[in-house]
């Protein structure tokens, strides 16, 4: 018996109490968050970015979702798990930030990247990308993914590294149109 | 090893990203073409929320807002079966849901609808599917809203749901109506979809469901990408 998929339907501007309640201060819990790792983590890093629509515009009502391999490469780690879930309708700058630690390669040639999936209002159907990281240069250049990618669109997947105060932040926003358009993926 | 990409998803059964009737679409719709590339682990594997993620209430929306009485509305119960595509069950997986009130009232700070609240009612919920991937939840039947899309728009009675499948492929987000709603043909959101795929989007109604004197029951069964994947080495 093969059976058809059900089809997607847009998240909506509603999606805050259901699936991020704690990150937006409603009673009821959430499964997943912004914290992947604790300060008390080695090798704890930011992500932070935010999504812009096709006027340039912060979207503040996305929600993004990581899912990551530990720093050996290995999924389904204890704890955390792996999976990290933020909307951007809570900070002033319509952001999401992500508390994670730097997933190690996982094998296959692949460069050390995070798997991303993108809901909003105005999407019918999830989006999927991936986070690389501007320290892995060599890493990415032999890549498998980033090279079934056009080279003049390989920047969008890239985070950028940036060493503060307190600590390592990697920023990524996520264009859906225009120059920069960020690649999406189908597997 | 990676996976040929048989079930991948299948864009017959989907919306398509760009949909002019939806308007918001015009802004946040990618304008490149999706790259396809080889499923890896990163694609193939999953966070795996079970049974120890859902507290006693939570499939209970009835119950799970309560602050000084009952929530006012139909208490309907909403069950069915998560498989895969070949219609093997997706047991011990999360099912998140969510909802507006019986007025057509969200709880979301941002929802300006001139209808009640009620305070007896969040319109959040968790389940876990069973051993033969079967969901189960009573709530409150939803009532319509209206929203910006269009002049006199309307969304249709509908429960959100978010499912995590056992990958990042499988995932999904999607909404559930209610049989004969006439709301439907003039909705945008739902026809988005495919003509021949809208229908799995309504759920049934069930006499067998249906607890006597006490609620009425839907049938809404899902079917999650995958089960037809190919392995072979490369
Ligand atoms: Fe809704």
């Amino acid at each position: 018996m093969v059976t058809k998929q059900t089809p997607s339907q847009t998240v909506g501007p509603y999606f805050a109490y259901g699936l991020t309640a704690q990150q937006y201060h409603y009673p009821n819990g959430q499964i997943a968050d912004g914290t992947l790792a604790d300060d008390k983590m080695p090798g704890r890093v930011r992500i932070i970015g935010r999504v812009l629509d096709g006027d340039g515009q912060p979207i503040p009502d996305a929600m993004v979702e990581i899912w990551q391999a530990d720093s050996d490469g290995r999924y389904g780690w204890a704890g955390a798990r792996g999976f990290g879930r933020q909307g951007t309708g809570t900070d002033a700058e319509s952001r999401f930030i992500f508390d994670t630690v730097k997933p190690g390669s996982i094998g296959g040639g692949q460069a050390p990247h995070l798997t991303v999936i993108l809901f909003m209002r105005g999407l019918l159907t999830h989006l999927y990308t991936r986070i690389y990281f501007s320290d892995d240069a060599e890493a990415n250049r032999a890549d498998p993914v980033l090279a079934a990618v056009p080279a003049d669109r390989r920047h969008s997947l890239v985070a950028r590294r940036e060493e503060t105060a307190n600590g390592i932040v990697y920023h990524f926003d996520i264009h859906m149109q225009g120059e920069g358009e960020t690649v999406f993926f189908d597997f | 090893m990676t996976l040929r990409t048989a079930s991948g998803r299948d864009w017959a059964s989907h919306p398509p990203l760009n949909y002019p009737p939806y308007r918001s679409t015009a802004l946040r719709a990618p304008t490149k073409p999706l790259i396809p590339i080889a499923r890896s682990l990163s694609e193939t594997t999953g966070p795996i929320y079970g049974d120890e993620s859902v507290g006693p209430l939570d499939n209970d929306l009835t119950r799970n807002g309560r602050r000084n009485g009952e929530p006012l509305g139909e208490r309907i119960i909403v069950t069915g079966r998560v498989v895969d595509e070949l219609g093997r069950p997706i047991r011990h997986s999360l099912v998140e849901v969510w909802q507006a009130n019986a007025a057509g009232r969200y709880v979301h700070k941002v929802d300006q609808h001139d209808a009640p609240l009620d305070p007896n009612f969040l319109g959040g919920g968790r389940c876990v599917t069973d051993e033969d991937g079967i969901y189960r939840f009573y709530t409150i039947k939803p009532g319509a809203y209206p929203w910006g899309n269009h002049p006199n728009a309307w969304r249709p009675n509908h429960i959100h749901f978010s499912l995590l499948g056992p990958s990042i492929a499988s995932r999904l987000v999607t909404q559930m109506y209610f049989p004969g709603d006439p709301l439907l043909t003039l909705d945008p959101i739902y026809l988005g979809v495919p003509a021949e795929a809208r229908e799995r989007l309504v759920s049934t109604f069930s006499i067998d469901v249906t607890e006597p004197g006490f609620a009425l029951g839907y049938v809404f069964d899902i079917v999650l990408r995958g089960g037809r994947e190919t392995p072979f080495e490369r």
